[in-house]
């Protein structure tokens, strides 16, 4: 690999590696410390490599430096105390301190731990999902703002907040014992969910970017199925689901960024192993009692995996919305309900539920509307697209709103 | 009283889970559970156990949703597309939840 290629590959894949065994080993009030230590490591790389070659083996080096750099930065803090107290030997200190340990292992310990640490519920969602990007999978702050579409000053703020929180909460990078982890995951699960969703309905007009939010979002779920402990039926749900959403990725944008509806997506660009990757860990959820939001989620997902439609395919999206509902409510899953109801049990019907939905500011819900009388009223169908293309806030959802008006004239 | 085909009972179970769908896609589902009547009991004065509700009173209970309703106008919207109402003579009651906040 050419240099240029290496250090940004070497950055995405150990950066994240080593600030969070860094932040094990420092604790949750250093995340900043380990960031720095990171980023000095890279640093350092660059300028040395550029003049001398890289090094035979580049990991070892960069975890080499950084482990030098983290000593360094534990004597200094040790050899600062000791002037303060008088009283600590700084050889105690310093020898009394465990090696930094960059094994595999420890590796991953690590990183399942920050995840737990990061998704503390003490933080905003917001705020879990921007350091998970940052620290967990090693984004620039420049890529969150994109990420966000907000600006790099917003993000730093928004990190340096939360960073402070989990300090004054002094939240532990550990495991939750075991009756605390079932619910600590499902924090864990919601930011998943969302960072996963942050790149797959992001208008970023970085491909790549968006891609990664979701691969990374799928590894990191990952490391809870290859953890005993953590491998349980709701994590394989949002895998599978996950699974299912990811294999549309090149059939529903096409290369400027515009977003290709589901009827209009060409099937053979599915990946179908990511289905069937899909299929299995939707099976392997199912082992325990229970169906959690992502299960139903997933099963929804899976029937859209079939692109013929069929009255047992909307029907058994129709119980699944009407199930998800009961569980939890949202607009979107309401929209997503009336949809299915129309296609199951018929337009009429459904146009007399969507009329009780209170949903009136949402673009969304005039469109819907907008397709439930496109065979009925035309004029009707024309109204409700219009109020919608008022309604919709970014230039793709005005775009798709125009092609169905343009399509009904 | 005549014995529903597999195919009605799925019929009306669907028609239920529409109807309880519809009420929680506008978010005012709280919740609810059907009462079978298998292995139910009457408990009488003194202590007199019998089997069912079936027999001596003229109505029985076959479940109970709990909607968030701003009205009683509105429960009463939300219990006039419950499906046992298509049976001459059924009946749905509307109640509310004496919490003494006033919501329900």
């Amino acid at each position: 690999m050419e240099q240029q290629e290496l250090i940004p590959h070497l950055f995405r894949a150990e950066f994240r590696k080593i600030v969070a065994v860094l932040c094990k080993h420092l604790g949750i009030a250093h995340i900043q410390t380990a960031e720095d230590i990171a980023s000095d490591t890279f640093m350092l790389a660059f300028e040395t490599w550029s003049y001398r070659g890289i090094p035979e083996n580049p990991v070892a080096w960069l975890y080499t430096v950084a482990k030098n750099k983290a000593k360094n930065y534990i004597a200094r803090n040790a050899l600062f105390a000791q002037k303060i107290s008088m009283q600590i030997k700084l050889e105690a200190l310093v020898a009394d301190e465990p090696e930094i340990d960059l094994s595999d292992k420890n590796i991953t310990d690590s990183q399942l731990q920050m995840l737990f640490a990061v998704c503390h519920p003490a933080i905003s969602n917001e705020a879990q999902v921007g350091l998970a990007l940052r620290i967990l999978c090693g984004f620039g702050i420049d890529e969150i703002a994109d990420a966000f579409l907000t600006n790099k000053e917003t993000i730093n703020k928004r990190l340096f907040r939360a960073k402070e929180k989990l300090r004054t909460e002094q939240v532990q990078v550990a495991f939750p014992s075991g009756q605390e982890i079932t619910q600590r995951l499902e924090s864990v699960l919601t930011t998943l969910y969302l960072l996963f969703s942050e790149g797959y309905y992001s208008e970023s007009r970085d491909t790549l970017l968006r891609n990664d939010c979701c691969l990374e979002a799928m590894r990191l779920t990952y490391l809870l199925i290859e953890n005993e402990t953590t491998n349980l039926p709701a994590v394989n749900a949002l895998f599978a689901l996950m699974c299912f959403h990811a294999s549309r990725f090149e059939a529903r944008k096409k290369d400027n960024g515009e977003i290709v509806l589901y009827h209009d997506q060409d099937e053979t660009l599915w990946n179908r192993e990511l289905i069937n990757k899909g299929i299995y860990f939707l099976h392997q959820s199912s082992r325990g009692a229970g169906a959690s939001k992502y299960h139903i989620e997933a099963n929804i997902a899976y029937w859209h995996t079939i692109k013929e439609d069929t009255p047992e395919k909307w029907e058994n999206i129709l119980q699944l919305y009407n199930h998800l509902l009961q569980i939890e409510y949202s607009p979107i899953a309401a929209l997503n309900r009336t949809y299915a109801l129309a296609k199951a049990n018929g337009n009429a019907q459904a146009i007399i539920e969507a009329e009780k939905l209170d949903l009136k500011n949402n673009h969304f819900y005039f469109t819907l509307l907008g397709e439930l009388y496109r065979d009925i009223d035309q004029n009707k169908a024309l109204l409700h697209f219009e109020h919608a293309y008022q309604l919709a806030k970014t230039s793709t959802d005005k775009q798709t709103i125009h092609k169905k008006i343009l399509l009904l004239k | 009283m005549k014995v529903a085909s597999p195919e009605q009972i799925q019929h009306w179970m669907k028609q239920t889970r529409d109807w309880i769908g519809g009420i929680a896609a506008q978010n005012k589902f709280v919740g609810g559970n059907g009462l079978p009547f298998d292995e139910a009991r009457v408990v009488k004065h003194n202590n007199v156990v019998t089997n069912g509700p079936f027999g001596e009173i003229k109505e029985t209970i076959g479940g109970y949703i709990i909607v968030k309703a701003g009205s009683v106008d509105e429960a009463v919207e939300f219990a006039k597309g419950c499906p046992v109402l298509q049976g001459d003579g059924n009946s749905v009651e509307v109640r509310k939840i004496a919490k003494g906040d006033g919501v329900h």
